[in-house]
Formats: C-alpha cells, sequence, structure tokens
C-alpha cells in the first residue's frame, strides 16, 4: 500500500500521521519530502506517528535516521509515535531504538518535546 | 510439502517493481512450503533487501541488468539466491550499522537485516562477476515451535 500522510499541530508539535509502507521509491522520497517541507516551514518540532506503518524496509529505517539527522542540524528535534510490532522489532535489530525518542503515548510524546 | 527438491528461477529487470513482484513470489512459495505468517513475512523482507541491494548498488539501477532470483525447497529448508550484473562486493567491507560511529550512517542493514531474518546468509561472487546473495530458512520442527 502506497504512504499516505495527514499532518495536525498540537501545541507547537507537528503531529505527522502515516499510513502505508516505507520503502525504497515512493514511501521514502514522500518521508524525505514532509520532514523537510515541514522544517522549511518552520516547524521543527516533528512527531512521526507510525501506528499505520507495518513495512519498513532498510531503506525506509535510512530514511528516519536522516530526517532525524536533517530536523536536529536545523535545530529541531524529531521523535516517533506508536511503533507496531513489526517496526518496532525492526529497530531493536538495527539498534535505532536506542537513536530515537520513541512514545506510544501521543499526549506524552507532545509534552516531551 | 513433495519429497522432492524444487526450484524456481525468475530473472528480472532492474526495475523498482521487481522488487516488489520478487518478494510477492517468495512469500507465496514460503507459505506453500508450510512456514508460518511471520517467517514468511522474514522470508518476504530477507527477498526485498536482496533484490533491492542488486537493483541499486549491484546492477546501479540500469535496466538493462538482469537480476536471477532462484528459490528452491530442499527438504531441510527454503535456499533463496539473489544474483546481479554488477561488480560484487565483499561482507567484510559493509559497514556494521549498530557499531557507535555508524549508528546514523546510511549503510549496512539491509545486510543486517537479511542476516537477522535468516538461518544463513552468505555473499558469493556469481559466474559472471557480481554479486550472489545466498540465504536459507530452515523449516521449524516440532521442537522448535514448542520452544518459541
Amino acid at each position: 500500500m502506497p504512504l499516505k500522510s495527514t499532518s495536525r499541530e498540537i501545541n507547537g508539535v507537528t503531529v505527522i500521521d502515516l499510513d502505508g509502507r516505507i520503502t525504497l521509491g515512493d514511501g521514502s522520497a514522500l518521508l524525505r519530502d514532509l520532514i523537510h517541507e515541514n522544517v522549511g516551514n518552520g516547524h521543527k518540532k516533528l512527531l512521526l506517528n507510525l501506528a499505520g506503518v507495518n513495512y519498513l524496509d532498510s531503506t525506509g529505517l535510512g530514511e528516519l535516521v536522516s530526517g532525524y539527522r536533517f530536523v536536529k542540524s536545523q535545530g529541531g528535534e524529531l521523535k516517533l509515535l506508536n511503533l507496531s510490532k513489526k517496526v518496532s522489532d525492526l529497530l531493536q535489530i538495527t539498534k535505532l531504538y536506542a537513536v530515537f525518542d520513541i512514545h506510544n503515548d501521543e499526549a506524552q510524546a507532545v509534552a516531551s518535546f | 510439502m513433495s519429497s522432492k527438491p524444487q526450484r524456481i528461477e525468475i530473472v528480472l529487470e532492474t526495475l523498482l517493481d521487481s522488487i516488489a513482484l520478487a518478494e510477492e513470489v517468495g512469500v507465496r512459495l514460503a507459505a506453500a512450503a508450510g512456514f508460518g505468517e511471520d517467517d514468511q513475512y522474514k522470508i518476504g523482507l530477507a527477498v526485498h533487501e536482496g533484490v533491492m541491494n542488486a537493483f541499486q548498488y549491484g546492477n546501479e539501477q540500469q535496466r538493462e541488468k538482469k537480476i536471477r532470483v532462484i528459490f528452491e525447497l530442499t527438504h531441510e529448508k527454503m535456499v533463496i539466491r539473489v544474483t546481479d550484473q554488477g561488480t560484487g562486493f565483499r561482507l567484510d567491507d559493509v559497514p556494521d550499522p549498530c557499531k557507535d560511529e555508524n549508528m546514523l550512517g546510511d549503510s549496512g542493514r539491509g545486510v543486517l537485516l537479511m542476516r537477522a531474518f535468516m538461518d544463513e546468509f552468505d555473499v558469493l561472487v556469481g559466474q559472471g562477476g557480481g554479486a550472489e546473495v545466498i540465504m536459507a530458512k530452515r523449516y521449524r520442527t516440532q521442537t522448535d515451535s514448542q520452544a518459541m
């Protein structure tokens, strides 16, 4: 399923709800564009809601890392919300759990910025 | 499972769509071989990563080059071989993405995932000089299932 996204603002935090696969091609490109567009518009507190994402490949993982690096370099923060078991397992295997600030509760995630 | 080993070979163009196509074949064969849903997903992702590696790094997205994928169902395991027409690579040269200095880098996660999701994994030089990724998943025995 192609990646779809919607964005919401909560207390200065941009919550990006993602639904679909983040893989080489459309999904990873869309994620990159979303992150760069938001940061370009001054939205530097980004919370990626991955509740609807149950498939990531290594390119998708790389795009998350690349987005994290980019937002940080611009003085912002990128955090993750609601990982499925599959995505959570991938972050464990690749040790990226130690890199990202990961939340299961949206209100707490927003408050953590 | 038939007692006779079965072999399916597909030759793909170097296209983005070939990745999903090979993955789909891998998942269907894994299901037919009796693997459970979790293993089907792992086998599918490993095939996805192997073919994506061939697409991106081996054949460098040159459509005219071919990606050969062989699925073999033996008595003990499902074996998958992905061969490209690039110049090959050595596993030792792939950075370990779990090391602190590589953690925020872009390379090595595909190999890491294939290793993690399959029981056997290696990279050889194919007959044409490109990379040949070989990986296998063993069928689970009743003892394995009880231990889970």
